[in-house]
């Protein structure tokens, strides 16, 4: 094999394998045996490639040949199984010429995969392995270890996963456009899952762990490139600004180091850029949801030098995400933020007001929070009782470590 | 990755209640499928071992070596074959085995081989 050749096919095994994939999906009907013949395709190219040169169309000439291959494979196999005779001359006969290898065709199998992957049928933790593994290209071994689980377990659930889209014959496509947006939810779900499976294990030790993190975008810019929706776009933005703050988040000692007091010339100023270019382009779409929304807070931070936070605009995007998606915890984050515009008291009124409903009790960052603006209005015994509450409820980590530190300053 | 493909089955009595074309057809379907993984690559090693009534077991304790008749343990059903064959992940390595034909008359163990490194003697 001449060294161009093999390069090539190299390079075109990592960029295409998945494209190639969720186009025999189609073809031949199922996951099995899209993969056998993705596996065939491959083998007859680092045979033919370097004798007869890389095709004009190497990802048609893959799916092409993948598709004659699995063709033999049943005819071979007919020897055994009668009923793949007549499903060999079907596909026989439909015919699939290069022109209809077109981009918007390859794009379209993508998210067909994206999708079935992450159908609502499946169980969560499903349908995040099958994305990993289907869509990225991750292996079973990798996916095991960056979710702390092993391989056999995975597998058996990609293998489960793979029988019920089988036998419930669950379709392989792009939804309709009434139930697109509800299906579109289910799939950034498992991508910002991902995303934080990574991030919150990247001051720990497993670098593998923060490899999802940069796995996430990966799969946020192609959701944005296939479906530029501006929940999409949202999430991606909220990823990049999260994930730019990555370097900053750590200390020297593995600790985490919190918001407040981090080194901006550490932040990402790239990521910053192209999240807060992402933000814009969301909310010029019109419809923005909770990314999007969150996205937009997480730039107002990003873009503050931490002494010039706008924080009447802060308020109203989370005056905004509350109406977009109710939660008690964002309305905590708002109550900190109307706290930095119009002073604590005005905070601690707010905090108040959900504890008396009943919520946040047991969620020690109200307490802390709490802690946090009783302090800073100098209501010292108070801001004590709130931090103990909290620590109470903190089991662990470098949240206990701050407010160790606080209630020692506080005493 | 190298996986084995271990087959666990009951040697005497897996293919009951087949006839005496399906036994031959079942045998040539395990040569073919050996045939087609060979072709497309995945195929490494593959070995169908004798009864484990024709086995010995081999033990060395205190330098000394000593043999038993028979397996090492007694089951119903035994190590009947291995293939070694090349996958590109466990799941990959489990869709192969599924097409070995023994997967239905028996059941298939998919381990992982390892690599064993020379240990430094001087560590």
């Amino acid at each position: 094999m001449s060294a161009a050749a093999g390069i090539t096919l190299e390079t075109v095994y990592r960029t295409e394998k998945r494209r190639v994939l969720a186009t025999l999906i189609r073809l031949l009907g199922g996951f099995e045996r899209a993969e056998e013949a993705l596996h065939d395709a491959f083998a007859a190219a680092a045979e033919q490639w370097p004798r007869d040169g890389v095709p004009k169309n190497p990802l048609a000439w893959l799916v092409s040949a993948g598709r004659f291959k699995a063709i033999d494979r049943m005819r071979r196999n007919a020897r055994h199984d009668a009923s793949l005779t007549e499903l060999a001359m079907r596909l026989e006969t439909e015919a699939a010429g290069p022109d209809e290898m077109d981009e918007q065709t390859i794009a379209d199998d993508q998210l067909r995969l994206i999708f079935t992957c992450c159908h609502p049928a499946l169980p969560a933790d499903a349908q995040t392995a099958l994305t990993l593994r289907e869509v990225c290209g991750l292996t079973t071994e990798e996916i095991a270890a960056a979710f702390l689980s092993s391989a056999p377990t995975i597998a058996q659930r990609i293998v489960r996963a793979k029988s019920k889209i089988r036998d419930e014959k669950i379709p392989y496509e792009t939804p309709e456009k009434a139930e697109l947006a509800e299906r579109l939810e289910y799939v950034l779900r498992v991508v910002y899952l991902v995303f934080n499976e990574g991030y919150a294990a990247s001051s720990g030790a497993s670098v593998t762990r923060s490899d999802l993190s940069a796995e996430a975008i990966r799969l946020g810019r192609l959701l944005v490139a296939l479906l530029p929706d501006p929940e999409a776009i949202g999430l991606l933005a909220l990823m990049l600004l999260h994930d730019s703050r990555r370097a900053a988040r750590t200390g020297t000692d593995g600790s985490v180091v919190l918001f407040d007091d981090q080194d901006r010339a550490l932040w990402n100023r790239q990521q910053i850029e192209e999240g807060t270019a992402l933000v814009a382009r969301a909310f010029a779409i019109g419809e923005v949801g909770p990314y999007a929304i969150q996205a937009a807070i997480a730039a107002e931070h990003a873009a503050s030098n931490g002494m010039r936070t706008d924080w009447n605009r802060v308020v109203s995007l989370y005056d905004l995400l509350l109406r977009a998606q109710p939660s008690p915890v964002a309305e905590l984050n708002r109550a900190a933020a109307v706290a930095m515009r119009d002073g604590p008291g005005e905070g601690i009124k707010l905090i108040e007001a959900i504890f008396a409903r009943g919520e946040l009790a047991d969620y020690y960052p109200a307490h802390s929070a709490k802690g946090e603006l009783l302090r800073r209005a100098g209501r010292t015994a108070e801001a004590v009782a709130s931090f103990r509450q909290a620590l109470k409820l903190t089991k662990q980590g470098p949240a206990r470590d701050f407010i160790e530190k606080r209630l020692a300053e506080l005493s | 990755m190298k996986y084995a493909c271990l087959i666990y089955l009951n040697d005497l009595h897996h293919l009951d209640g087949f006839t005496e074309p399906q036994r031959a057809a079942f045998i040539n379907e395990v040569l073919d499928n050996d045939e087609a993984l060979r072709q497309s690559g995945n195929w490494l090693d593959a070995h169908a071992l004798d009864l484990p009534t024709q086995a010995a077991t081999v033990r060395v304790r205190q330098g000394k070596l000593a043999t038993t008749d028979g397996p090492f343990v007694e089951t119903k059903e035994h190590l009947a074959g291995i293939v070694i064959i090349e996958a590109r992940d466990l799941n990959d390595a489990i869709r192969i085995a599924g097409t070995i034909p023994m997967a239905r008359t028996g059941a298939i163990e998919v381990r992982p081989v390892k690599f064993v490194e020379r240990q430094d003697a001087a560590a």
